[in-house]
């Protein structure tokens, strides 16, 4: 197995350029994997997977049998980024996020974005993410969003777009740790010298991150990661975190609120809590200010966040900044903020709120990718080109009868990566989520996670889209 | 530590303390019906599953106690909580519970086992041979042995003693009546090389026999009584368990500042252990006394959870 009968075809590949020629930065992997003998790169994959199995880095999937124990698809061949481009993004994203940030406050306090007329109020005030409890609130340090992912693309002309921010409780940091653990395995040798920036202290990172957040610093209490539970799909991750930084893993029924003071119920008693990790969404966060029905939060937990006993990350009602509708301003955003030409840009998004648009929109369905604002994970999403005229005439009365539910952008053509199928290697497009920590000072992991769609010519690269993941190797300067 | 992760750790080791218990009878009982027995089989196939004490459970599935109605229920039967498998899948969902406080070296062993034991119960031909349940008893081993080597003999790791030591110090003393009544009933008529090897058997089900006769070199079952109930070195007896749960219980009320209910009924027990000698038990029965053992016990466990694993504000 190798790259003998490999193509490109029209797509921009993260391997080779437009001519075939294998990219310098790739040279030293590209001719690792070409001196294997044949079946040498698949019993190489096939221990990796192996390796998940053992580490219990799987997900349920759970139906009336007994539940089922899966792996998340991984494939050894590493996607990588140029020193230069990754300060590139580096910048990017350090800028994004900051006002990003910015504007989460702004519109919790001044509003001053919506009297200048940057941003329209309505369109913010419609998003389901915005939390009218948070108003006049400003959380420790005026961090909104200390842990964050955002997703990133290639499109054909080499140009990287952001795709999504992801501000409330980003996943997919312990697979990029464990893909760098076992691709370590795979090519041990490539890695060392092709010069591979290491990942290993994000969870210290993490740590004073939410360290940072501590109400009082003088006299610290515990902290402690939140989980809706074991049956949770990202469980093993939560767990993992936990674990690397020393910190409880917690459900919602190991908190007590006494008297607006956060506590765990504990061996010696009830301990109180600084600062919370919580990886439950805001609606199901305190079901005396949001879902009634939840079993995952903490009841009183509101009451205590917004007397400032205790801190939360990241802040709710922070996904106000990550609806798919006001993603379309971040560029504007920018420029208000912090007066700079956004330095990486957004994918061209249609508002189908906004009448001009949606009429566009919907004359060219057969062009576009329709997401729902509220939606994440590849649900609720029409690929105008593959969709039949069945679906595409069903997006389009729903779009007429929710209009501020829907977004759409022209199809990128995301770029590929060799990936193992079967017995060969092919191309396969892939995004990338770098994840960006917003302690004391920013931070963005020099890594992240590559995920790839398996499904041949698909677009679509999310795990419950049929997706799988690989190592991401940001190289030194 | 949170209340729920201390129950957690309790239990996996309970239950994975149960599986090997439970392997190792099915296997010493496996190679006593090898040679020619004094009982009928399924007399002592019965007496298994009378040490689990869930006979009723056996009786209304499968009716009578053969050899393999028997494995198959203490093995693989997912209708049984206590077979191996149900002990073992318990026991991994238990370390995922708690996989940020056990160590990744534990959490990988019980994993790989139970993903070993789903393997070998998806076969059509489920296997009960010597390598299978010698697997089990060796991968619990191995879990004590990451268990004492690999993590801090912190709180977490007294709970996970209590576990240990409470199961195991039921189990014996399960084993040790059961077994008790049977062969006395039964084996006074019979050639004494037959009585003989039977003792044998029981003190292998409690891996006891060859540091048994390093003390006795002959079995006398009063001896053999002597040795399950009071010896002080031997890990499996029920004296030595109960000092490690005194031990533990102590441990965890210098970190927390609570535990006088569990402490006082194991220092009750134990107090009675100094009093009475095997001729006293045997004297006044040792069904009796194990039954005095199995409500300590009990009330312990209870007193242990009540402490510590349901906090009510105050």
């Amino acid at each position: 197995m190798d790259f003998t009968n490999y193509k490109s075809e029209e797509f921009f590949d993260e391997f080779f350029n437009a001519t075939g020629e294998v990219r310098s930065l790739v040279k030293p992997l590209v001719d690792r994997i070409n001196s294997l003998s044949k079946d040498e790169l698949k019993t190489r994959q096939e221990a990796a997977n192996a390796m998940f199995m053992t580490l219990g880095i799987t997900f349920g999937v759970y139906g009336e049998q007994k539940a089922q124990e899966k792996i998340f698809p991984f494939d050894i061949i590493p996607r990588v980024i140029s020193s230069s481009e990754w300060l590139h993004i580096e910048k990017g994203l350090q800028q994004r996020i900051t006002a990003l940030n910015l504007f989460i406050q702004d519109v919790y306090n001044d509003e001053k974005i919506f009297k200048d007329g940057v941003v329209p109020r309505e369109l913010v005030m419609s998003a389901k993410s915005y939390l009218p409890v948070m108003k006049g609130f400003t959380p420790p340090n005026k961090v909104w969003i200390p842990i964050t992912g955002i997703d990133l693309v290639r499109d054909a002309d080499g140009t990287i777009y952001v795709l999504e921010d992801n501000l409330r409780c980003p996943s997919g940091i312990s697979y990029v740790l464990a893909n760098r653990s076992i691709v370590k395995k795979s090519f041990p040798n490539a890695l060392k010298t092709m010069r591979v920036s290491a990942v290993d202290d994000y969870c210290l990172q993490l740590y004073s991150t939410l360290n940072a957040l501590r109400p009082n610093r003088d006299c610290p209490n515990s902290i402690a990661l939140l989980t809706p539970g074991v049956y949770n799909s990202a469980y093993y991750e939560h767990a993992f975190l936990a674990k690397q930084m020393g910190i409880d893993l917690a459900e919602g029924s190991d908190f007590k609120v006494i008297d607006d003071i956060v506590m765990m119920r504990k061996t010696h008693g009830f301990e109180r809590v600084d600062v919370i990790y919580r990886r439950v969404d805001d609606d199901y966060l305190d079901p005396r200010v949001f879902r009634e029905d939840s079993m995952l939060g903490i009841p009183g937990l509101m009451a205590s966040y917004l007397k400032g006993n205790v801190a939360l990350a990241n802040a709710p009602g922070a996904g106000i900044a990550d609806d798919k509708a006001v993603y379309a301003y971040v560029p504007q955003m920018i420029k208000y903020y912090l007066d700079e030409e956004p330095i990486l840009p957004n994918v061209p998004t249609h508002i189908c709120d906004e009448p001009k648009s949606r009429d566009y929109v919907i004359n060219n369905l057969d062009k576009m990718v329709v997401k729902a604002t509220n939606l994440a994970g590849g649900y609720g999403m029409l690929m105008g080109h593959q969709a039949s005229q069945k679906e595409r005439d069903e997006f389009k009365q729903a779009i007429l009868a929710n209009p501020r539910n829907y977004i759409a952008q022209p199809r990128l053509n995301l770029s590929r990566v060799p990936t193992i199928v079967e017995q060969t290697i092919e191309g396969r497009h892939v995004d990338f989520r770098p994840y960006i920590l917003y302690g004391d000072d920013l931070y963005v992991l020099p890594g992240g996670l590559t995920r790839v769609a398996l499904v041949k010519d698909s677009l679509v690269v999310n795990s419950s889209q049929g997706g799988g993941s690989k190592d991401t190797w940001v190289l030194k300067s | 530590m949170l209340s729920r992760v201390a129950d957690c750790i309790y239990w996996l080791n309970r239950y994975l303390e149960r599986a090997d218990n439970i392997a190792r009878f099915v296997q010493v009982n496996t190679h006593l019906m090898l040679d020619t027995s004094i009982l009928g089989d399924d007399a002592v196939w019965r007496a298994l599953v009378e040490i689990t004490g869930d006979h009723d459970n056996f009786l209304k599935r499968y009716g009578t106690y053969t050899e393999d109605n028997v494995k198959q229920f203490l093995t693989f039967d997912v209708n049984n909580p206590n077979s191996i498998l149900e002990s073992i899948t318990r026991a991994r969902d238990n370390a995922r519970f708690v996989s940020e406080t056990i160590t990744s070296e534990m959490w990988e062993c019980i994993n790989r086992l139970y993903l070993y034991l789903e393997s070998v119960a998806h076969q059509d031909q489920q296997s009960f041979s010597h390598e299978f349940y010698e697997h089990i008893k060796l991968s619990n081993h191995l879990f004590i042995g990451l268990t004492h080597a690999t993590m801090s003999h912190n709180e977490a790791w007294h709970f996970s003693r209590l576990g240990r030591k409470i199961e195991r110090a039921d189990k014996t003393s399960r084993l040790l009546d059961v077994s008790y009544f049977l062969l006395l009933a039964e084996g006074e008529q019979t050639r004494q090389a037959l009585h003989v090897m039977h003792w044998a058997a029981l003190l292998k089900s409690a891996s006891a026999l060859e540091m048994y006769l390093k003390k006795y070199h002959l079995i006398e079952h009063h001896h053999v009584v002597e040795f399950l109930l009071f010896d002080k070195h031997f890990p499996r007896s029920v004296s030595h368990c109960l000092r490690g749960l005194e031990s533990s219980l102590l441990a965890i009320f210098e970190q927390t500042g609570r535990g006088q209910a569990p402490l006082a009924y194991v220092d009750n027990l134990l107090t009675l252990f100094t009093q009475v000698t095997v001729d006293d038990v045997l004297g006044m029965g040792l069904h009796a006394f194990i039954d005095n053992i199995q409500t300590a016990l009990n009330n312990v466990h209870d007193a242990t959870i009540a402490t510590y694993c349901y906090l009510e504000e105050s």
